[in-house]
């Protein structure tokens, strides 16, 4: 059973986190389809943290197609993850890129930054959704963290919004 | 909408002064203390099931509302409906209520403590949750009360509470004295029996980033009165945090302005679109209940759930 550390200091939404963590647990193989994840209360007794946002996490997961919800039995791993850690030519493409980056004097703090400010840039201007207001004021939600990222990946294909 | 839990109307309350006219004594009470409002043209309203966090900083009415809703305050002046009953102190049955100081026998061992909860709540006592609660905490049955700690009376308070089985837990900063291990347990037993029965928990506190992740509904007390009261999702959106040059900010309704460098940062009520040129981000529920408490003549917010029916009539 999957265990969710929630950090309260982290400034990404609680919710999010909790399906940041089961994501990163499928990518990882510690989920498998038909794993069951944990109750609601199971979480809600561990973690201390409201039920709702437990049970919004969930239906965060089950729009994804990432979960489902068997009426009495709980919730269950549906979709798999398995990209990303495996994919070896993005990631030799990505290493290699570093490495000039740091040869030009960027650090990893630059590095990251760079990163997350241009993958955010591709995933609100590039999608389908458009309508690209200007680069901030999208409404009360909009953070640094991403979480507005996802309202707009719901249309799109449902992935590459966490690590904020 | 949804039942009610708890509603004011117009609910004030004075200490230490005359009810009637002002006598020989002036304003001064029996006591000979100046008379003073703790509460004053209160209006607010809690649906049932919610976990509701009351906050507000030291002296602002949070203990002396939640003694009006147990049934152990009178109102001087205005009204309050506690699960329906226009008499609060009617449905006490139904209602738990652990005060500050977690008031209970000296002599009276755990044992005979939790006895005393069974015996005086025959139909709703329930042994499993008062276990439950006590289980974490290793606190043998033969303990006297006198001889506990303040933490494990607090512990003894929340079994005896729980145990109860209320439709309403009234808590008056519960976790004050609680270690971070006993503070995380017991949060999670109550979150989590309180999500199962559906029960509404109203918890006093003034430590904000406790309450960020447990509550989902919030009353925000300065001054007497409700100055924010709503879920708490709502509220936060209702919320944004700018960030730009010194400019005029109408239409918007600015909670607080502060200089940062040669602009300024607001927390401001958006009316429309924000004009170019100005950083937006949500807020967290600590910098929302900041900027409220440092100005404190921010008009108030009640989201609908929170507004009385009484005042949209108004």
């Amino acid at each position: 059973m999957i265990e969710y550390r929630i950090d309260r200091r982290s400034g990404v939404a609680t919710y999010l986190q909790i399906v940041q963590q089961t994501k990163q647990a499928l990518r990882l193989g510690l989920l498998e389809p038909g794993d069951r994840l944990p109750t609601a209360r199971e979480v809600v007794e561990a973690t201390a943290i409201n039920a709702n946002t437990v049970l919004k996490a969930y239906r965060e997961l089950e729009r994804e197609g990432l979960a489902e919800g068997r009426r009495g039995l709980g919730t269950f791993v549906r979709g798999t993850l398995g990209r990303g850690s495996e994919d070896g030519a993005l990631r030799a493409e990505l290493a290699a890129w570093t490495d000039r980056a740091r040869a030009e004097g960027l650090d990893q703090d630059d590095m990251t930054a760079l990163f997350a400010s241009v993958t955010r840039e591709r995933f609100t201007t590039g999608g389908p959704t458009g309508g690209p207001t200007s680069d901030t004021t999208s409404g009360p939600t909009s953070g640094p963290t991403g979480s507005t990222t996802s309202d707009t990946t719901g249309s799109t294909t449902g992935k590459g919004d966490e690590e904020g | 909408m949804t039942a009610t839990a708890i509603e004011a109307a117009g609910l004030g309350k004075r200490y230490g002064g005359p009810l009637g006219p002002i006598g020989r004594r002036g304003l001064r009470g029996r006591r000979g203390r100046r008379a003073h409002w703790a509460l004053r043209d209160c209006s607010f309203r809690i649906p049932t099931g919610r976990i509701c966090a009351l906050v507000g900083p030291n002296g602002a009415g949070k203990s002396t509302l939640l003694a009006h809703a147990a049934g152990l305050l009178a109102p001087t002046e205005g009204a309050l409906r506690v699960l329906g009953s226009a008499e609060p102190a009617a449905v006490r049955q139904r209602v738990a209520y652990v005060a500050q100081d977690k008031p209970l026998y000296p002599r009276l061992t755990i044992g005979e403590t939790l006895r005393m909860g069974r015996e005086l709540n025959p139909e709703r006592w329930d042994d499993t949750i008062a276990e439950r609660v006590l289980a974490e905490g290793r606190l043998d049955h033969d303990r006297r009360v006198r001889a506990l700690s303040g933490g494990q009376r607090t512990r003894v308070a929340l079994a005896l509470a729980l145990g109860k089985r209320p439709e309403l837990l009234l808590l008056d900063e519960p976790m004050a004295d609680l270690d971070p291990l006993a503070r995380q347990q017991l949060m999670g037993v109550l979150l989590s029996d309180a999500a199962e029965r559906g029960t509404t928990v109203v918890i006093s506190s003034h430590i904000v980033t406790e309450l960020e992740n447990t509550c989902d509904y919030l009353l925000l007390v300065n001054g007497g009165q409700v100055r924010l009261g709503g879920e708490v999702e709502d509220l936060l959106h209702a919320h944004t945090l700018v960030t730009g040059p010194a400019a005029d900010l109408t239409p918007h309704t600015v909670v607080e302005s502060r200089p940062s460098g040669r602009g300024l940062t607001a927390l401001v009520r958006p009316e429309g679109p924000l004009a170019d040129g100005w950083r937006a981000d949500a807020p967290s529920l600590e910098e929302l209940l900041l900027a409220h408490l440092r100005s404190p003549e921010a008009p108030v917010l009640l989201t609908p759930s929170a507004t009385t029916p009484t005042e949209v009539a108004a």
